[in-house]
This record gives structure tokens, sequence and C-alpha cells, in this order.
């Protein structure tokens, strides 16, 4: 087991196309990390470049200790599992996850207790005489981690290893790579474009971007202080609400009516003319369900609710609104940079189950100020962050620099977006 | 409709048998005629008086065997060398980004495209000069020459079909890249492989025109070759029953072969190997 210390790493590919720009992170010692991001912003990249398969164009990857950068897969001691399981159809189950102790030379006896072990462990005790080819998804998933865990690794890469499951299944196995992780307590990097599994796993998290890391943070803190607008929008389901803002004093008025923020929130936000802000669907709720004593003019405003959707113990109303082209060309920027569809000028709010709100109503709801946030529409900077519960944010503007490179990868490749694997 | 269907099958598959059988069964029934049978002039399907002669004259006939000896012993190793070399450059061209890739390509496509024939003359001279006229080698590098584009396009469209991860997965495993070349990929291609040695092997086996030219003595003459000087005392009346026998004899090997390795190329064997 061991660290992984990545040092201002760059990966350009022989077409010229930056795919990692200047990323560092530590992971430590039997820590869970999740790299996340949408599709082709690198995460793959990067995790091939831990583990040996991709060239590191330039810094320096340090694992337990010692630069690897020039070293051979085979000479890092990490095990993977890949996003398409990579199983070897011509061998058994059993030879599957024996091949690394074969390859190491270890006696039959020894390779035998290990293998019976490890499928022990993912009970794929009635499937060792099997071959690949005829398991199921969730099987082969299980086929592979045993490979990744029969040996004594001193890490563990996982690259997107759910995406090919079905959503039930998805949700076991990610209960299941969890509890492994812990009892093994063996260091982990794992891959994913989904946020879900990157707060329900991860110690920490680190956001890319177009390559470039924007926030390195624990889920919580990710949740509570995203560093930028990007990284605000991609975590949280459903995701954040923006909205245009004006800030007067501590004042700020909003599409829909206006809001009193705390001091010293307002403080950072000062100066500047029009700012987005981020409110997370939660922080609004039904002002006739909230505790009577909390509800002022303040923090209240009215508005014609479009459609409900009623779960049971929450639902989500849909309130829309007019935004100024300057906000909204961000916001569909952001959508874009999201994976998203559509144009997001519709509020999502989230209200308690008991709420008897319905559509077309004209309803008073009322806002959490404390938990608002405020971006400063030009470079996407959350101006209100409590930096010491945010994490590591990388220095310069992380979210401004990724543009940058963004430009300079759809120049190479103009399609990379939809290319991307 | 289904039954009309399977019908038709039926007699189209029929009609197919006879025709690539029938030249097939009527060597057999030939090679079981005696010389009066063959001689005399009122020929009829079945031999009128089964008999193993042929049989028992072409197993005594010493150049014969000696050149089924040539035969099996060039085929073999032309395949071997041929299978050998085709499979590595065919991992290359599949897997590794070189100046010059396509141009490998043309040039092995080029290669099977030129006629034998027109080989012959140069081939003679030069074997002549280099000491090669007449000996093993001397049939075993054309045969390998001319089955190599052949092997190394099948090949390399099946190098292509195997993931790239399967690779890569067996690197981080802790293989060498010839520990993953030889424990993943190869086996992997193995359908490939064999269908690369059955043609080869073929072409070896039933190539004449080199085989006539480049050969002097039954030192490395090949049964194609042999066969042409089966003429037998009388000009007129060539040993028929003897030839058929011959070439009865020398199919058995290929038939054998090819129930050998079709158990081998077995399909869809990379299935499982990725989601699915
Ligand atoms: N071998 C390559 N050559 C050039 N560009 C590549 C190569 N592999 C990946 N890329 C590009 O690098 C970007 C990042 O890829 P990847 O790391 O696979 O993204 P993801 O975050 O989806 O895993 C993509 O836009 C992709 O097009
Ligand atoms: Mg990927």
């Amino acid at each position: 087991m061991a660290a992984i210390e990545m040092k201002n790493i760059v990966k350009q590919y022989g077409d010229g196309f930056p795919a990692v720009n200047d990323v560092s992170i530590d992971v430590e010692d039997g820590e869970f990390l999740i790299l996340v991001g949408p599709s082709g912003c690198g995460k793959s990249t990067l995790l091939r470049m831990i583990v040996g398969l991709e060239d590191i164009t330039d810094g320096d990857m340090v694992i337990g200790g010692k630069k690897v950068n020039d070293l051979a897969p085979r000479e890092r001691n990490l095990s993977m599992v890949f996003q398409n399981y990579a199983l070897y159809p011509h061998l058994t189950v059993y030879e599957n996850i024996a091949f690394p102790l074969r390859l190491a030379g270890k006696s039959d006896s020894e390779v035998d207790e290990k293998v019976r072990e490890a499928s022990k462990t993912l009970e794929l005790d009635e499937h060792l005489e099997r071959k690949p080819g005829n398991l199921s998804g969730g099987q082969r998933q299980r086929v592979a981690m045993g490979r990744a865990i029969v040996r004594d690794a001193e890490a563990f890469l996982f690259d997107e290893p759910l995406s090919n499951l079905d959503a039930k299944l998805r949700g076991q196995m990610r209960t299941e790579i969890s509890r492994l992780q812990k009892r093994l307590g063996i260091t982990t990097v794992y891959v994913t474009h989904d946020q879900t599994e990157a707060m329900t796993l991860g110690d920490r998290v680190a956001v890319l971007k177009r390559g470039v890391l924007q926030q390195h943070a624990t889920p919580r803190e990710l949740y509570e202080n995203p560093a930028n607008l990007f990284v605000a929008g991609f975590i949280g389901s459903p995701p954040m609400n923006f909205l245009p803002a004006k800030v007067d004093g501590n004042r700020v008025e909003l599409p829909f009516g206006t809001v009193t923020i705390p001091e010293d929130r307002a403080a950072k936000a000062q100066g500047k003319d029009l700012l987005i802000a981020g409110i997370r669907p939660e922080h609004f709720e039904d002002a006739s369900v909230v505790d009577s004593d909390k509800v002022t003019d303040e923090a209240t405003f009215k508005a014609t609710v479009d459609v409900v959707e009623w779960l049971g113990n929450e639902a989500y109303a849909y309130i829309p609104f007019e935004a100024p082209d300057e906000v909204r060309k961000q916001l569909a920027q952001l959508e874009k940079d999201l994976d998203g569809e559509s144009l997001r000028t519709q509020l999502v709010v989230s209200l308690d189950g008991a709420s008897r709100i319905s559509e077309g109503d004209e309803a008073t709801i009322w806002v959490d100020a404390r938990k608002i946030h405020l971006f400063d529409p030009a470079t996407g900077e959350n101006l209100t962050i409590d930096a010491d519960n945010a994490g590591i944010i990388p220095g310069g503007n992380a979210m401004a620099k990724a543009e940058e490179v963004g430009k300079e990868q759809d120049e190479v490749k103009p399609s990379a977006e939809s290319s991307a694997t | 409709m289904k039954q009309r269907n399977n019908i038709g099958t039926w007699i189209g598959f029929v009609l197919i048998m006879v025709w690539c059988l029938l030249p097939v069964v009527w060597i057999i029934s030939l090679s079981f005629k005696s010389v009066e049978e063959t001689a005399g002039g009122s020929p009829q399907f079945l031999p009128k008086d089964p008999t193993l002669d042929n049989y028992r004259d072409i197993l005594s006939n010493g150049d014969f065997l000696a050149a089924l000896r040539n035969s099996f012993g060039i085929a073999l190793i032309a395949t071997f060398l041929a299978v050998v070399f085709a499979t590595l450059a065919a991992y290359a061209i599949a897997r590794l980004e070189f100046k010059g890739k396509r141009l490998v390509l043309s040039l092995a496509l080029a290669i099977a495209m030129f006629p034998v024939v027109s080989l012959v003359g140069p081939l003679f001279d030069m074997w002549r000069t280099f000491g090669l006229f007449n000996t093993w080698p001397g049939l075993v590098i054309p045969y390998m020459s001319f089955t190599l584009p052949l092997a190394i396009w099948t090949l390399t469209a099946f190098f292509r079909e195997i993931p790239w991860e399967m690779e890569q997965a067996a690197q981080v495993d802790g293989a060498t890249s010839w520990q993953a070349f030889r424990k993943v990929i190869v086996p992997l291609a193995a359908p490939g492989v064999f269908t690369a040695a059955i043609l080869t092997f073929f072409f070896a086996w039933n190539e004449f025109v080199l085989a006539i030219s480049l050969t002097s003595t039954t030192g490395s003459r090949t049964v194609p070759a042999q066969l042409s000087y089966f003429v037998g005392p009388d000009p007129f009346n060539p040993p028929y029953g003897q030839l058929a026998t011959a070439s009865v004899v020398v199919t058995v090997p290929i038939i054998v072969i090819v129930l050998l390795f079709q158990r081998k190329i077995v399909a869809g064997l990379t299935s499982g190997a990725v989601k699915g």
C-alpha cells in the first residue's frame, strides 16, 4: 500500500491534444480518491498515467515515495479494473483471477489459496470453472475485481467500473466496492462521470474539467463550498439553481424578489454589478410548512409554480424565470460543459412532502438565505466561498483556465466532446 | 413456405455435393481398378473387380515415398515459418503506429498478386548460383514468401478484433509485452493462426510449377511434381489406376488436417472479453 502523488502532471497526446493540464493531486495511503468530471475531461488519461499505460508528458508521478514516470506497468505493482472489465475470454474464471499470481511465479498451492480467498470474498465460488463469456455483467465485474484484489498491489485503480451495469446492480456493486475498500484499506483511485458515485464512495473527490483540476475536496466540502460555477453545477442532484442576482449592501435582488444574506457573505460580493446566485433546490421550502419564526419578508418570495412532481417524501416544483442575456449565455455554456441539454432558465425547488402547493398556484416560497452562493459571471468563481472548508482549490482561476484549454482542444480536435471515451 | 425453403436448400445442397464430389469418387473408384480394366476401353463407374494392387504398388514405390516425405517436410516447415513470421508481422501492423505501415500492407498484397510462373526463371538461375537448387530450403523459401501476404492479411484482421485492453490488462497484471502477447493475444488469435496455417499448408502441399522447376531428383521433389513422372512403361497407356491411387494417398493428409484444425477454429472465441 502506498500514497500516490501527482505533481504538475501534463499529458499531451501525439496529435497535440492537451488532455491533462498541470494536475497536482495527492492521494494519501489508504485513501479512496474519486476523479470525476464530464466525459472527455481526461479522467481515464490521468488514471492510465498512474498505472503506466500512457506516457507522462510532463510532471512527476510518485508512488510510495518513488518516482515511477519511466517504469513499465508491471513494475508499478498496481491493479486496475477496466471499464469493459478486460477479462481473458480463453481462461476460466479461476485462471482469470490467478493470472497475476501465475505471472509472479507463485506456487500452485499459494495460487489456489489466494484465488479461493478472493472468490469467497466476491461470492464467485460456484463460477470458478466457467468462462467469462457465460457470465452476467455483474459476475464479470466481480471477476475483474477478483483479479485486482488477488495480489498485494500498492493501489487499486478503477475506470468507470459500474458504467456497464444496470441501475440496480450499480447501486449494489457501489456498496460492495466501498465495503471492500474499507476492509482492505488499500489506496484507491476511482474514475467516474457519475456524481452520485463520486459523493457516496470517495473520501475525497477531485473534479476535472477539460483536463484542468477544479477542486479537490471531501464530498461535503464540494457540496457546501464549490469553488466555481462548474463544480457547483456538477455536484448535487438535482443540480444547483443558478439565477441572475444584483447585490446591494446585504440585499440580493433575484428574479422573484429580494432576500437578505449574511453580512460576511455580502461583503465578499460588493462592487460587482450582475452576479449569478447559486441556490440548491433543498434550500427552498414551501413557506407554509416552515417554522413561522423563520418566515420573514426578507426570505420569502411569491412565484407561480409551473409543474409539480410529487414523490411522497418530497416534491419538486418548477418555476420558470427570465434571465438577462449576459447570464443566460454563461448558463448555456455551463450547461454544455456539464453534458446537459436544456437551457435551464427554470428554478427547481425541492419541497417537503407535506406541501400542498399544486400546479398553477401562486406559492410563497421560503429560501434559506444563509446558503446562497454568489458567483462572478465573468470568471465563474465563487465569491462567497468559505475557503477554510473548501479543500484544495488550485491557484489561478481553474474555470477560466479550463476554458482556455478547451479552445486549444477544439482546435486540435473539433469534435473532442463527442469522441471522448 | 418454410418447408419449400427447406426443400430448395436440400436440392441445392445435393447438386453442389454431386458437382464437387463426383470427380473425387471417380478417382477413388479408379484407384481400385486393375490395369486391365483401365486399359480395356470400356470404362464403368464402379470397379468390376476391386483390387488393392495399386495401393500395394504405390506404397512400395521408393520414389513416391521419398516424394511424400519431401512434401510433408517442405509443407510443414514452410507453414511453420510463414505462420510465425506472419503472426509477428500482423501483430506489429495491428498494434503499432509506424511510418510505412500502409506500404508494408500494400506491398504484401502486391506480392500475393504476382504470378508465380513469372518467377520460375529468375529463381531457377538464382538457386543454381546459391546452391539452393534441388534442396528443401529451395522450395521452403518461395512457398513461405508466397503465402506470407495472405497469412499477414488474415492475421492482421484477427488481431484488430482483439480489444487492446486485453493486452493492457495483462501488462498491469504483471506481464511483459512478450508474455502478454504469448499468453493472451496468441490464444485469442488462435482461430486466425490456424486459418493462416491451413491456407499455407494447402498452397505448399499442392504447388506444382515451382516444385517441378526447382528440383531435379527425388531428393527434394514433392508429390505433385513426382506424379508427372508416373508414365509407366507404355507411353500410350498411362497407369491411370496408379495415378488415381497416388492422388487419393496425397489427399488423405489434407482431409485429416482440415478435420483436426476445424475443431480449433471456433468462432466467437473473444465473446465475453468485454461488456456484452
Ligand atoms: N490516444 C489518443 N490520442 C489523442 N487524443 C486522445 C487519445 N485518447 C484520448 N484522447 C482524447 O483525450 C480526451 C480525454 O480522454 P479520456 O481521458 O478518455 O476522457 P474521460 O474523462 O472521458 O475518461 C478526449 O477528448 C479524447 O478524445
Ligand atoms: Mg474514460
